[in-house]
């Protein structure tokens, strides 16, 4: 049987493969030795060894854009974990209604990033009005900004696997609790807390890499206004390729090195998983 | 406690999830409010409803469909959505049974290498990505599709592994006994068994095509505009923003996911947590 499996390989493997190599395997390859050359577009490359991270390390704008996508990261982390926390538990609690709030709370996560930063702006200039300004007259406003955006995005996600987190609980261990005289806090602490912290895990990493990597929204809502202050990393990124013309091996270097932060965070995660995993 | 305070707690839970539910739901409702007012009384007075003065009716609406060619864009999105998932869902679930049944060296490095490219983030390939599609003549929504399964097979070809690992192989011997070739027996008797798994992978990728900026506005957006790329083409160059015609846009572009999603929200909210679990 397996012999007779192995002849449609053509049929069942190629297709997806071919689209692999040329979308993804190719290109990345590409990527990482162009890192190490001066071009302008792919065919007039010359190796210009570590240059382009040099550059890269020197640049204000990255250093910039790396400390604030760290910061919002870290804000985000927070805002949205605390609040979809919350949200799952009240949701958890047999209320009239629960249906219809988990269908708002999780509507804007099907909103894309682009249509997002516009509503968000929108909302932000309109509330930045009553103090005579607007959302790109201060880092801090692009900031909270997008804080604001991010977490409405992301809660009702974070808020639906926290709610099959809770909902895994086996109930009879609620009551053992309650019958031994624990108030709601306590339940809260020591019951529902270590009992929930797979889906934490869960949440804490998709949070950090969703955050980590926002693009879209940073580029509708701000564009980096004013100046460069409130562009992430993606966006520098982004904008020393196609807005500063000979800085393209730069940007290149810029974003292998994105992509090492990345995937150490992905590592880390993995590593994390695996370990409960066995303890479990 | 006494049933009377757990009564009140409760009364207070829901007044909390209320309120919140309005802040998660005021941001759509201010901007279609706006899309229906003059476009000069939406940056000055966004939190006020429209009045005789400044009622537009739905010239923002007229305004922005020709300024965008809304229309086109939402075909161009619908088309390479639609296309993209199907495309995904197929090859991606023949790919991932082939790979978990024939065990060989060479499958567990396109295992690896389609786990591999989950972790890597759209910037480090943007620029040689978009350089090779054009010099392959994939920069047309026939191509990006052909991109969208390149790039969307890594998380597709994980979740379908996951769940194929749990089919009993002796189902699938079975059907070969009966005389079944490995087509026959991947598309009557495996494919049907993947279906929650192909919901899944069906949603999670919709949802990201659907909304994706970059990747189609540097592949193919100078010739065809996507929802997003429409979007964020009314900001144009420098000047001043038509934001009559950007709020009645952005009512427009979310119509059609508030309909999908509270058609088919069992199976998207159901995706999602499974796709969070396994990614």
């Amino acid at each position: 049987m397996r012999n007779g499996l192995k002849k449609v390989f053509p049929i069942f493997v190629l297709p997806t493969l071919a689209a692999f190599t040329i979308a993804f395997a190719v290109p990345f390859i590409g990527g990482i030795v162009l890192s190490f050359t001066d071009f302008t577009t792919v065919t007039d490359a010359e190796w210009a060894g570590l240059s382009n991270y040099i550059k890269a390390f020197s640049n204000g704008d990255f250093l910039n854009a790396l400390w604030f996508t760290v910061k919002f990261t870290v804000v985000c982390v927070l805002t949205v974990n605390i609040i979809a926390f919350t949200l799952a538990s009240l949701l958890t609690k047999k209320l009239p209604g629960t249906n219809l709030f988990r269908t708002v709370f999780f509507m804007p996560n099907l909103i894309g990033g682009i249509v997002l930063g516009y509503i968000w702006q929108l909302i932000i200039n309109g509330i930045l009005s009553y103090f005579g300004v607007t959302i790109t007259f201060a880092a801090k406003y692009g900031f909270w900004g997008l804080v604001a955006l991010t977490s409405w995005q992301l809660i009702g996600y974070m808020m639906i696997i926290y709610i099959a987190g809770i909902q895994n609980i086996p109930s009879d261990l609620i009551d053992a609790a309650k019958v031994d005289g624990a108030s709601s806090w306590d339940i809260l602490r020591h019951v529902t807390i270590p009992m929930v912290m797979p889906s934490v895990t869960i949440c804490l990493f998709l949070t950090v890499t969703d955050s980590f990597k926002l693009f879209d929204a940073n580029l509708a809502l701000t564009d980096g206004a004013p100046g460069k202050q409130t562009a992430m990393l993606a966006l520098d990124i982004y904008k020393t390729f196609y807005a500063r013309t000979g800085w393209q091996g730069v940007g290149q270097a810029k974003a292998v090195i994105f992509f090492i932060l990345v995937a150490a965070i992905s590592l880390i995660q993995l590593k994390l998983t695996r370990s409960r995993e066995v303890e479990g | 406690m006494t049933e009377k305070s757990e009564k009140i707690k409760d009364i207070i839970r829901i007044c909390i999830l209320t309120a919140a539910a309005l802040l998660f739901v005021a941001p759509v409702l201010i901007v279609l409010m706006n899309s229906f007012k003059e476009k000069l009384f939406i940056t000055s007075e966004p939190f006020k409803l429209p009045s005789a003065d400044t009622f537009a009716g739905l010239r923002n609406f007229t305004e922005g469909l020709r300024k965008t060619g809304f229309i086109s864009a939402f075909g161009w999105s619908l088309f390479i959505t639609v296309g993209s998932v199907a495309v995904i869902v197929l090859f991606c679930s023949m790919t991932a049974w082939y790979i978990t049944r024939v065990k060989s060296r060479f499958t567990s490095f396109l295992y690896y290498a389609f786990v591999f490219s989950m972790i890597v983030p759209f910037q480090m390939v943007m620029f040689t990505m978009t350089k090779t599609a054009n010099a392959l003549s994939l920069d047309n929504p026939l191509g990006i599709i052909l991109i969208y399964l390149g790039f969307g097979s890594g998380l597709s070809v994980f979740m379908f592994c996951g769940f194929i690992k749990s089919i009993p192989l002796e189902i699938e011997e079975a059907a070969m006994i009966d005389g079944c070739g490995p087509v026959r027996t991947f598309f009557s008797v495996v494919f049907p068994i993947l279906k929650p798994t192909a919901i899944t992978v069906a949603i999670l990728n919709a949802m990201w095509i659907w909304n994706d900026y970059l990747l189609p506005y540097l592949v193919i957006g100078s010739d065809y505009k996507t929802v997003p790329i429409a979007i964020q083409y009314l900001r144009g160059g420098y000047g001043s923003v038509d934001m009559g015609a950007m709020m009645a846009m952005l009512v427009l572009a979310i119509i059609p996911i508030v309909v999908f999603y509270l058609s088919c929200q069992k199976y998207i909210i159901k995706g999602v947590a499974a796709g969070a679990v396994k990614g």
